[in-house]
Order: C-alpha cells, then sequence, then structure tokens
C-alpha cells in the first residue's frame, strides 16, 4: 500500500500541484496548501494500514504498537517516492517527459537544502505522517474524534479564508478574521491551536448529542417523522433564504453557481435516477435553453430580435427545448444501454457544433456567440443580472425548488413507477402493458425542461453565450455530480453539487478551492473512482438504488437474521410443507 | 374496477366463443422452424394446457402471441381483430398477460409497486394529475393501491402484511412464482399466459397453485393457458391439451386422449406412458 502511495505521491509532485499551491499560506509561518497536499497521502496511508476486515469467527485484535510501527513504514515507503524523485531529479535530465519539471519543484521538495537533504527528510516525514496516522488508530473513538475534528476545523477554516472572511463581513465580524488570518492569507499559527482547542472541546461535548438526536428522529413513528422531516425541509430553506443577505458577493455567487449546477443535476436526475436512461448529452439542453433564451431576449441577437421580456421568454423557451428534446430523444430512445449512452454523447456534440458553425451564425453568431443578454425582468419587480448574484441566487433558488417539487411528484406516482419499472427490466415493462418508449421519452422531456430553466438563467446572468461554455464536460461533470452525490435521491443530488460544484468548482466556475481549479478534473477523477470502490450508491443514497448495487449482500444480511421469507412454513397448506421434491 | 367476466358477453349461454385463435402461425428463427403452420384457439373460459417435450416451441408460441418475436407467418387473431404489427404494450393493454418461465420480477421494487406498476396501461393519470396533486390523480392513485392489495389478497396470506412493503427479491421463489401471477392479473386481461407456473415447487406448493389456476378461471374470468411440465397438474387443470413438438401440433383432446395417443408417447420417448 505504502508504495502505490509512493506514486500518487510522485505524481502529486510532477502535476505541479505543490509549486503552484506553495503560495497559499494554510498556518501562517508553518504551512502551505503545496505542502499540505503531499502529507496527506502518507498520514491516510498510515491509517488505512491498522484497517481490520471483521468478519464472523475470525477474532480481531486490539491495535497495539504494531499499528505505529506499520503507519511509519507506509508512510516512509510513501515518503520514500519523494526521495527517489529528488535523487533522480539532480542527477538525470528528465526535462524532456516530465513537463513540469521545474527547479523550484525540487527546491520545494528539499526545502532550499540540499538534495541529500531532501530525500532524508522525506523519509522522515511520510514515516512521522505515516505513524501519526498510526496512533490515531489507537485512540479511543471519543478522542479520535476530537483529534480529526480539531484538524479538520483548523484547516477547514484556513482553506476555505475567503468564504469565512465574506461572511464574517456581512456579519460584522471583521475584527475577529483580523485576528484569525495573516495579511497575506493563512491562519496565524496562535489562533490555529486556539481554534484546535476549542473545536476539540466541542467535539467531545457535542457531537455524542447529534447523534443521539439524529437516532431519536429516526425512531420516531411515521407522522411524527414526517414532522421532524418538514421542520428540516422549513428550517433549510430558511437558512438559504436569510443566508445570502448576510453574505458578500463572492459568497453569493458561489451560491449562484452551485444552485445552477443543482438545478441541472436534478434535471439530469430525473433521465439518468429514475427513468435509467444513461444521457451522456446532457448539456445539449442547457444549451438550447441558453441560446433561446439569448435569441429571445437579446437586442443584438443576429437574425431576430423579438426582445422579449425574460419571464415571457422562458414559456418559449420551454416550449423549444421540449420539442428539442422530443427530436433528440424519439431516435435515441429506442436503443438500450451502451447505444444509447453513445448516441446521446454524440448528439450533445452536435447541438454545440450546430451553434459554432458558420451555417447557422446568421442565427446564433457562431464563435463569437451572443453578447449583451439583457437582466431578467421578474414581474417588473427586480432585475436579475450577474452583477447582483444575490438576485440571482433567489431566482435560482426558486427554480431549483419547482425542480425538487417536480421530481418529488413524479416519482410517487404512476409515472414515476412506470420509470422504475422500465429501469429494472424494460422487456417485461413492455409486457406488463407499460409503452416503454413514452414514458422514457417523457422522462427525457422532462429533464431537458429542467435543463433548460437552468440555461436560461444562465444567460441572463453571465449576459452573453459562447459555443465554447457548453463542452462536453459540462454533460461529464453534471453527470459526475449525480452519481457523487446519490442517483435518485434529490437530497443526494443537491449535496453532490455542494460538495463537487461549490468547494472544487464547476467546469469553468471557481469553487471555494479556487487554488485547486486547475487539478481540479485530477480530482473529480479520483474522488470518483475512490467513490466507486468504497460506496457505490453515492454520497446520500436512495434507498432503492442501494437495493439495485447491494441486492445480495442484503439478502444475505436477512438471511443471517433469519428474517427470509423461506417459504410457506405451516400456514395454509398443511403439515407436510416440508415435503421433499421429488 | 369491473372485471371481465366471460358470461357477461353477447354470446348465448352454454355456447363459446373463440377468444384467441392462432391460424397457420410460423416463427423462424434462421432455418429452424420454431413453430410450423400452428393453428390452435382458446375459447373464453377456458383452460388450455400446452405440452411437449423442451425446444417443442411452447414458450416461442407464447412469445408470438405477446409480439416479443416476430411472426414469419400466419396470423394471430384476439377477440375477432389481428394483434399482427402491435407492440407488446398494445397486446398487453388488448387483454393477453403472461408471466415468465425464467420469473422476472422487478426485483427492487416492493411487492405492492410491482402489481401496482402492472395497472400502467389500465389507467390515466399522466404527469400533469402528478404535479398539481389534483383530486382524479388521488382517487386513481388509492384505486391503484386498493386494487393491487385485492389482488395480492387472493393469494391468501402469502403475499400480504409485512411482506407487501418488502423488495421483491427478498421473496422465496414459490412467492416469486406467485407474484408473477398477481403482476398479469393486475393488467386486467381476459386471456392469461402461463409458462410452467409450477416449475421448481414441491408437491404441496405445485397442489395449491393447481388450485389457483382453477379459482382464476372460475372467480376471475380468465380464460388461461398453460406450459406444464408436470403431468399431475395439466391432468388436475386443463380443459383441453395442445401437444407440440418441434413446432408442430401433434395432438390435441381432453387428457385422457392425448395421454394415449400414440404420437405423444412416441415424441415423449415413453416418458408419457410412464405417467400414465
Amino acid at each position: 500500500m505504502g508504495s502505490i502511495a509512493s506514486f500518487a505521491q510522485v505524481f502529486i509532485a510532477l502535476s505541479n500541484m505543490p509549486v503552484r499551491l506553495d503560495e497559499r499560506l494554510i498556518i501562517k509561518p508553518v504551512l502551505s496548501l503545496g505542502y499540505l497536499v503531499l502529507l496527506i497521502l502518507p498520514f491516510a496511508v498510515g491509517y488505512r494500514q491498522g484497517h481490520q476486515i471483521k468478519r464472523e469467527g475470525v477474532p480481531t485484535y486490539a491495535p497495539g504498537p504494531n499499528e505505529v510501527v506499520g503507519g511509519f513504514l507506509c508512510g516512509a515507503l510513501a515518503g520514500g517516492g519523494l526521495s527517489l524523485l529528488a535523487v533522480l531529479l539532480t542527477h538525470f535530465d528528465l526535462r524532456e517527459p516530465l513537463v513540469n519539471w521545474s527547479p523550484i519543484l525540487l527546491d520545494l521538495l528539499a526545502f532550499g537544502n540540499a538534495t541529500w537533504f531532501a530525500a532524508v527528510i522525506w523519509l522522515v516525514i511520510g514515516g512521522g505522517m505515516g505513524a501519526a496516522g498510526g496512533v490515531l488508530r489507537l485512540l479511543g473513538p471519543r478522542s479520535r474524534r476530537a483529534v480529526v475534528t480539531m484538524v479538520l476545523v483548523v484547516l477547514g477554516v484556513a482553506v476555505l479564508e475567503s468564504l469565512v472572511v465574506d461572511l464574517a463581513e456581512g456579519l460584522g465580524l471583521e475584527p475577529l478574521t483580523d485576528r484569525l488570518y495573516a495579511r497575506r492569507g493563512g491562519v496565524n499559527w496562535p489562533s490555529a491551536v486556539g481554534l484546535a482547542v476549542v473545536s476539540g472541546l466541542l467535539a467531545v461535548v457535542g457531537r455524542g448529542r447529534f447523534r443521539q438526536a439524529r437516532t431519536r428522529v429516526s425512531e420516531l413513528e411515521g407522522a411524527k417523522r414526517t414532522q421532524a422531516n418538514v421542520g428540516l425541509i422549513l428550517l433549510t430553506a430558511a437558512v438559504l433564504i436569510v443566508l445570502p443577505l448576510f453574505a458578500g458577493k463572492l459568497t453569493n455567487e458561489l451560491l449562484a453557481n452551485v444552485g445552477l449546477f443543482v438545478l441541472l443535476a436534478l434535471g439530469l436526475n430525473v433521465v439518468v435516477g429514475l427513468a435509467g436512461i444513461l444521457d451522456l448529452g446532457y448539456v445539449a439542453f442547457f444549451a438550447v435553453g441558453s441560446y433561446s433564451a439569448a435569441v429571445l431576449t437579446a437586442a443584438t441577437s443576429p437574425k431576430i430580435a423579438p426582445e422579449m421580456p425574460w419571464l415571457v421568454a422562458l414559456i418559449v423557451v420551454v416550449i423549444i427545448t421540449g420539442l428539442v428534446g422530443l427530436f433528440i430523444g424519439a431516435p435515441v430512445i429506442r436503443m438500450r444501454g451502451d447505444y444509447l449512452a453513445i448516441v446521446t454523447l454524440g448528439f450533445g456534440e452536435i447541438i454545440r457544433l450546430l451553434f459554432l458553425s458558420d451555417w447557422l451564425s446568421g442565427w446564433f453568431g457562431g464563435s463569437q456567440g451572443i453578447t449583451n443578454i439583457p437582466a431578467a425582468g421578474i414581474f417588473g419587480l427586480t432585475d436579475v443580472a450577474g452583477t447582483d448574484p444575490r438576485r440571482v441566487f433567489y431566482l435560482v433558488l426558486a427554480f431549483c425548488a419547482l425542480a425538487i417539487y417536480v421530481s418529488w411528484r413524479l416519482e410517487r406516482s404512476r409515472l414515476g413507477r412506470a420509470w422504475m419499472a422500465v429501469r429494472e427490466d424494460e422487456t417485461v415493462a413492455e409486457a406488463m402493458g407499460i409503452n416503454t418508449v413514452n414514458v422514457k421519452l417523457l422522462a427525457f422531456v422532462v429533464g431537458a425542461v429542467l435543463g433548460s430553466f437552468s440555461g436560461a438563467i444562465f444567460a441572463a446572468k453571465v449576459g452573453s453565450v459562447f459555443p465554447a461554455s457548453f463542452l462536453i464536460l459540462v454533460s461529464i461533470v453534471i453527470l459526475v455530480v449525480v452519481i457523487f452525490g446519490g442517483m435518485g435521491n434529490i437530497i443526494g443530488v443537491i449535496a453532490g453539487s455542494a460538495v463537487l460544484i461549490g468547494v472544487l468548482g464547476g467546469p469553468k466556475q471557481p469553487g471555494l478551492l479556487a487554488e485547486f481549479s486547475e487539478f481540479k478534473l485530477l480530482i473529480y477523477g479520483a474522488l470518483l473512482i475512490w467513490m466507486m470502490l468504497a460506496r457505490p450508491e453515492g454520497l446520500i443514497p436512495s434507498v432503492r438504488r442501494t437495493r439495485e448495487l447491494r441486492q445480495h449482500e442484503m439478502a444475505q444480511d436477512a438471511w443471517l437474521r433469519g428474517e427470509v421469507d423461506d417459504d410457506d412454513g405451516g400456514n395454509g397448506t398443511g403439515g407436510a410443507s416440508s415435503a421433499v421434491l421429488p | 374496477m369491473t372485471d371481465v367476466s366471460p358470461t357477461s358477453g353477447a354470446a348465448a349461454p352454454g355456447v363459446k366463443q373463440p377468444l384467441l385463435e392462432t391460424r397457420g402461425l410460423s416463427v423462424d428463427f434462421g432455418g429452424l422452424h420454431a413453430l410450423d403452420q400452428l393453428t390452435f384457439e382458446v375459447r373464453e373460459g377456458e383452460i388450455v394446457s400446452v405440452i411437449g417435450p423442451n425446444g417443442a416451441g411452447k414458450t416461442t408460441l407464447f412469445n408470438a402471441i405477446t409480439a416479443t418475436v416476430e411472426v414469419s407467418d400466419g396470423d394471430i387473431v384476439f377477440e375477432g381483430q389481428s394483434l399482427q404489427g402491435l407492440d407488446p404494450n398494445r397486446v398487453t393493454s388488448r387483454g393477453i398477460a403472461r408471466t415468465f418461465q425464467n420469473v422476472r420480477l422487478f426485483a427492487n421494487m416492493s411487492v405492492l409497486e410491482n402489481v401496482m406498476v402492472s395497472q400502467h396501461c389500465r389507467t390515466k393519470q399522466h404527469a400533469f394529475g402528478a404535479l398539481f396533486y389534483t383530486r382524479a390523480f388521488r382517487q386513481e392513485e388509492a384505486e391503484i393501491r386498493r386494487r393491487a392489495e385485492e389482488i395480492l389478497g387472493f393469494f391468501g396470506t402469502r403475499l400480504i402484511g409485512y411482506r407487501m412493503d418488502q423488495p421483491a427479491f427478498t421473496l422465496s421463489y414459490a412467492n416469486r412464482r406467485r407474484l408473477e401471477i398477481a403482476r398479469a392479473m393486475a393488467t386486467q386481461p381476459k386471456l392469461i399466459l402461463l409458462d410452467e407456473p409450477v416449475a421448481g415447487m414441491n408437491p404441496v406448493e405445485s397442489a395449491e397453485l393447481t388450485g389457483l389456476i382453477g379459482r382464476l378461471r372460475d372467480e376471475w374470468g380468465f380464460a388461461i393457458v398453460v406450459i406444464e411440465h408436470d403431468m399431475g397438474v395439466v391432468r388436475e387443470v386443463s380443459d383441453r391439451v395442445v401437444v407440440l413438438d418441434h413446432g408442430v401440433k401433434i395432438a390435441e383432446g381432453d387428457y385422457a386422449d392425448v395421454a394415449n395417443d400414440p404420437q405423444v408417447i412416441e415424441a415423449y420417448l415413453g416418458k408419457g406412458a410412464g405417467e400414465r
């Protein structure tokens, strides 16, 4: 495991991440984000090596000093990769194959000293982090929780500096942040220690309560539980409505971006999560929504410029996108599985290329796009434009609420059941009298319309549309969001967008960790792989999806618990039910 | 809402109209004649067994009727109208339901949902009703649920109670077969095609299911075509038996006639004689 990690370490180092991130200080004089990236893996490996697989009948042994030693070895191995790299880099000219090689990297690795120093120091650092991971195993659950919270809070506050500052300004807490952060960015180390102590204490005192409350809620009976859930939803809504009032421009911009992606992801969720149609060209509907809104509202649109008010245009946009959905869907929907995915991928590109083409540039401006799209007027009350992200966010929020309502209601209807059946077994669904083509087409169109909302808001927010905004990457990012969050689950999809888009950033939009934006796709990929291995049902999975993926395990568990439906026993057929098969 | 009763038709009492007819039905897979010029009929309220050795074309016959395989020649007529060129879902909404030999439930949907979703072609509330939560929508949902529970209740205590909300994959083998039948019933058919309904069941369970097949006809008024290898069941339930071999009908009549037919005995290589 240590050697795998060492490869990963070398890879990270060579991807230029540390150099780029070195400028960002985490804790004032001690730690920069660049080094942090290199420290995480040895630690994780050290912790992981103590992992015991729990099996029936195999005794688990108590963690002992072995963990520390093992952690040290694994960590050292991981660090060893960097040592080796440092040595190699000084003795051979590797500029040719390794494009990101630079003297700065070597300097960084060696802390400005000679190469041999780098080689030794990374072995020691890796070993140390690994051992720390091992020690974490030794701690009791309580102190482990405290330590983890401490580290996470300090790192979190440091990494999310811009967000915290922005929020603090809105709330009038500037003196606090002034003290917390150094001028050039990064947390002062005294305040870091203070934070750690406070959060550690809070973790010890508070966390247990939270868990208690959660189990209490889940133990409630039907009606009361619904009440609790409704209360929770109302609370979330209230927070979402109030929060932007205090947040600065930056945070609101972020929220608006996340909202746009939530809207897209909810639309795709209807197609992929509910009806099981793997659509890799979802960006097409986002593009059609944006472009039709642009053409309908902008005075500068090349061919026709009806200059409709945004809300009126929206109705037309919905109709247009619905028709495009039908038009694309009709041929595509008859295919199944992989073929369908490939064809949707193709259509996604075709739509973009059409907007880009010279042939239609008279309508859509080709690569110049359409600019000067006016703000979205809402009943003459307000104008929503990108210059005021707070209003954009409220608009997005309204449409998200609509999208959530639509998917929630449809899922629990005759149509939703039919989608489920189609996802389970298309042939049988057809044999049970479901017109699978119509039902799937409808899912496609609902998804398209939800996507077009996002597109129309996007056009008004950005004020211009270009074909380059609708790359295939957008489709993939939305799909990753849906898969990551938990396919088929509304809350999961929202959580997925918040984590991926909010923290890492969208295809073009910066997230909280703006420093990582260059390596966003790398991190997306790593996260997705890890997710598929560890938790294929997603962050917050739907019950049904979990069932699909873990059917056999669940059946086995049920059997172990003795809950299995082991045929009909004595009920009704008389005593001879255990008759031997002929 | 109302179940179609065979005696409520315009036909004079005692005279039963042909419900389903195949006329010279042929299905070819490449050079193989899976079904060759097959002509037979099912009358209202009748239970017909289709038997024959493996590969005789029994399941292909079902697939041809439900439009899942392409018919190469001949015609299938249901209630006086041809089924040619219809999609499988249209055949189902015309009133023919089927079960599958290798049980194919919607494994991750609950038992109740399996039956509810099968009423799709008999209900009509669409996206609009669901979105605005209209009165009609709520009424129909309640009706779908009520009817699903009623159908599940037909199988005694097997599928109701806590089992209704469990995913279908947790069911025992016999219960899966029962659920398949329940699902077919939910499409409100006039004719049910049962593909080996008692395969893999123990004698007690299969005796019980044999009784159920009779009740399906008597209480619900379905005509039934059943493919079965268990001769005991065939003797018990059938009004008429059709014997297929290599896609050709080699005998037809009541059980006693067919069982003594030398051609049938030959087709089964003496197995038929052993049954007697």
